[in-house]
């Protein structure tokens, strides 16, 4: 008897439980939204958050805000949002670099695939393949050639330990089966300044940085490293077209922690979906050289699957170059 | 298009009444953050990033271009006025901005201040107006090597910085240099200093060192003796300059606009130099070297109108190349491509009426701010009547919150703390703080230069005597050695540096 009652009690407290649970997601949200973005305010990872969280904003009826924890190649900002409430008022938005962290950072104190809820992918933007405007090769077979050939000769800048750029530049040295003499940078402005000055050879960079550099000559561009050839760029050959096998993009994501209520996380999918759909988003994004995914790529099955495939791609790259952030 | 109808059309632009608001709007925020210490241009840029949205192109642009150059405005009144420089152009205004303010000459330091930033603003901007795209590409003959080379010189001349003993001055510069190795090398990810604190890979926080080390070890040394503590001002003499005030202060302004101007435009760390480099330049090419550090009104002056002028001609890589030369210039590459416009060298051909429209703007608000300012004097001097158990506590707290603010890192806030003891201590052994923040500034400058030249060099260090800009550099430098170690120099030194042994 006394045995049924605790039952009972206990079967009402868990119904209760999940019935507070389930009110609380159908509320949600009913105070502002928190999107940390782990990189300092400017970038192109922050422009991303700042685009998609204005439109997600009308959607969800609550501010959705951006804030910026930089520092230590995104593992701060990432870290501090494992351990955040899971009640889907704490979001992170990170880039490429999400996969890269566990093979580059051998002590990471979270887990990717394990401390977060994925939402939904939301762009990948393309790199190119760029020199100062004097360097020999004129395409990008020659190119290929040229750095086969010259070997550590050739100087490859990137904009610092687990940047997209230094990614995109170990990708290339192992598809091409040499070494280039590569030389870190701290971010991709300074970077690309010694490109146009010439102080050094070439970068696979973001086509957000060197988009502009392009169309006005101020660089020389060999390739795009996306299976398409971009709207804005439409001369630039693609890797594959140019026999190069060299594909990648700076994939962007939406998490949250882990254990977040699902109704939650439905929500914020939906909210993402529109604010990809988004006119604005869609042009201030081709601004940036690049376009907002499909629906149905904004969605945790997506994110999680690319998560989990880039892991593991990284990991042998990373290994291989023998390059670690600690 | 000719250069005076592009002129006129900045001017149409920047003088359309919404524009002339947000103008003010600028340079209004960027005063109060550049008073506030902590609280810098790059946090409130950063924050105000979303409202920028909602407001046209050029609105937006020329509101953010104000806080930043506001702010060079306002971060010399704290430096002045309470020993506390909330940027590192401003350690160098506070050696004898605050000498000059405990001598009850607060107002003529805050009005030199005023004075000198609105003269190498002009300047600045007519450079940018009339001679962008030219300047910008010779900075871009600025590679690894000469920026190296710069560095050691700018190091070696500001040995004069220090009033004391230069051994002292010496031991402050290298552990300036060492504090400024903490965080992760960013040649090979190795974390350095960091104790396993990851909040430490990025390094130290400027305005959290010199927070520490100006302001909470002034504090400290208040707290020892309740009637030895400084009344902060004796008596507010006057407000406003002598003539003999112009007089002194006219040369140290141009010369220190033409120092800063040229640094400003290199987009590698230039800009850092240029305060520093004037004050040194200052102390040697005057009459009274004993004043220096002693409330000197060139000391203002010359390292004033060097960080506004080199704080103008900074935007010129952003605005010619669309290359960012610091933190704040690449929040700006982020504001214009939130309004759709992707900063490069075809701005100014497609956005003619955005370029010329932000150029005209800040002449404007470089008026604003001298009025602004101005009149302002008189109040920022009354605030130091204020208590001293209350005025202090409240800066420590604005400071904290700044520092915080930034990147929401804790130990960002602790390095408060640490460094006020740290300089405590190294006051009371009479060690100079500002070589050490100059150690600390330029040293990761320095480390991450050399390296790279010889990277690119493939490990060759002869690139750095074969390359004419970096060779005529590293010569100067030689040349600043020779002449401190000539014996008949020598004894003039003594004098120079020993007068407070």
């Amino acid at each position: 008897m006394k045995k049924t009652v605790i039952t009972l009690a206990t079967g009402a407290l868990l119904a209760g439980l999940a019935f507070a649970g389930s009110a609380f997601a159908q509320d949600y949200p009913t105070k502002p939204i928190t999107v940390v973005v782990p990189f300092s305010a400017g970038g192109p990872t922050d422009t991303v958050a700042r685009l998609v969280a204005e439109v997600m904003s009308k959607d969800l009826g609550q501010q959705v805000v951006v804030q910026n924890v930089g520092g230590a190649g995104g593992t701060l900002g990432a870290g501090q949002v494992a351990t955040a409430p899971n009640d889907g008022y704490t979001l992170l938005l990170h880039h490429i670099g999400m996969s890269t962290a566990p093979t580059l950072y051998r002590s990471l104190p979270y887990d990717p695939t394990k401390d977060f809820a994925p939402i939904g992918l939301i762009t990948s933007v393309p790199m190119t393949l760029v020199a100062r405007k004097d360097f020999e090769p004129t395409t990008l077979a020659e190119l290929m050639d040229y750095i086969k050939a010259n070997g550590e000769n050739v100087t490859y800048a990137h904009a610092g330990i687990g940047s997209a750029s230094q990614l995109c530049g170990m990708l290339l040295m192992d598809a091409l089966d040499t070494q280039m003499t590569t030389v870190p940078y701290q971010g991709a402005g300074p970077a690309m300044t010694d490109i146009i000055g010439g102080q050094i050879d070439m970068i696979c960079d973001q086509s957000t940085n060197t988009t502009s550099q392009i169309k006005a000559g101020e660089v020389k561009a060999y390739g795009v490293t996306t299976p398409e050839r971009l709207a804005n760029l439409p001369d630039l050959p693609t890797t594959k077209e140019g026999g190069l096998d060299l594909e990648i993009g700076v994939w962007h994501g939406l998490y949250a922690p882990a254990g977040t209520d699902a109704a939650i996380i439905t929500k914020l999918e939906t909210a993402l979906q529109a604010a990809l759909a988004d006119e604005t988003v869609i042009s201030r994004f081709a601004e940036l050289g690049t376009v907002p995914v499909t629906a149905d790529q904004a969605t945790p099955a997506a994110l999680a699957e690319t998560l989990t495939s880039q892991i593991a791609l990284w990991k042998g790259v990373i290994e291989k170059a023998g390059v670690y952030a600690d | 298009m000719d250069i005076i109808a592009s002129l006129g059309l900045g001017f149409s632009v920047a003088l359309d009444p919404m524009n002339i608001l947000y103008c003010f709007i600028g340079v209004l925020l960027g005063t109060l953050v550049g008073v506030l210490p902590g609280i810098g241009p790059t946090a409130t840029i950063a924050m105000l990033l979303p409202i920028t949205f909602s407001l046209s192109p050029a609105g937006a642009l020329i509101m953010l271009a104000g806080i930043y150059y506001g702010a060079q405005y306002g971060g010399s009144t704290t430096a002045i006025l309470i020993n506390l420089p909330g940027e590192s152009s401003s350690a160098v205004t506070a050696i004898d901005g605050y000498q000059m303010a405990k001598q009850g000459r607060a107002g003529p330091a805050l009005a030199t201040a005023a004075l000198g930033s609105f003269f190498a603003g002009t300047v600045g901007t007519l450079l940018l107006a009339f001679f962008a795209p030219p300047l910008a590409r010779a900075a871009l003959n600025f590679g690894a090597p000469e920026y190296f080379a710069l560095i050691v010189l700018g190091l070696l001349v500001s040995i004069a910085l220090a009033h004391g003993s230069i051994l002292k001055a010496l031991a402050m510069i290298v552990l300036g240099l060492l504090l400024g190795m903490v965080g992760q090398d960013i040649y090979t990810g190795q974390p350095r200093f960091t104790f396993g604190i990851r909040e430490l890979y990025s390094g130290l926080n400027f305005v959290s060192v010199a927070v520490g080390i100006f302001g909470v070890a002034e504090i400290l040394r208040n707290l020892e003796n309740e009637k030895g503590r400084d009344v902060m001002v004796k008596a507010v003499k006057n407000l406003w300059l002598t003539k003999d005030d112009f007089k002194r202060i006219a040369a140290p302004v141009v010369r220190g606009t033409v120092l800063g101007s040229v640094l400003g435009i290199l987009p590698g760390g230039g800009h850092i130099l240029a305060s520093f480099a004037s004050y040194s330049a200052e102390k040697r090419l005057s009459k009274h070297p004993e004043e220096f550090g002693h409330g000197a009104i060139e000391g203002v002056a010359g390292p004033e109108s060097a960080n506004n002028a080199a704080a103008q001609t900074s935007f010129i890589p952003l605005m010619t190349l669309g290359i960012p030369a610091h933190p704040v210039m690449a929040l700006m590459v982020g504001a214009f491509i939130l309004q759709g416009i992707t900063p490069g060298p075809n701005v100014i051909n497609d956005q003619p009426a955005l370029f010329w429209g932000i150029i005209a703007s800040m002449w404007i608000g470089n008026v604003m701010l001298v009025l602004l300012n101005l009149p302002l004097i008189g109040l920022w001097v009354k605030m130091l009547s204020i208590p001293y158990r209350a005025l202090f506590p409240a800066i420590v707290l604005f400071a904290c919150i700044g520092c915080y603010s930034i990147n929401q890192n804790i130990y960002d806030v602790y390095a408060i703390g640490f460094f006020g003891v740290v300089g405590y201590v190294l006051m009371r052994f009479g060690c100079e703080p500002a070589p050490l923040l100059l150690g600390f500034v330029l040293g990761p400058l320095l480390e991450e230069h050399l390296r790279r030249a010889m990277i690119i060099s493939r490990g060759d260090p002869t690139v750095f005597i074969t390359r004419p800009i970096s060779a005529t550099l590293l010569g100067l430098a030689v040349l600043a050695v020779v002449i401190a170690v000539l014996p008949s120099i020598r004894k003039k030194r003594k004098e120079v540096f020993v007068e407070e042994d």
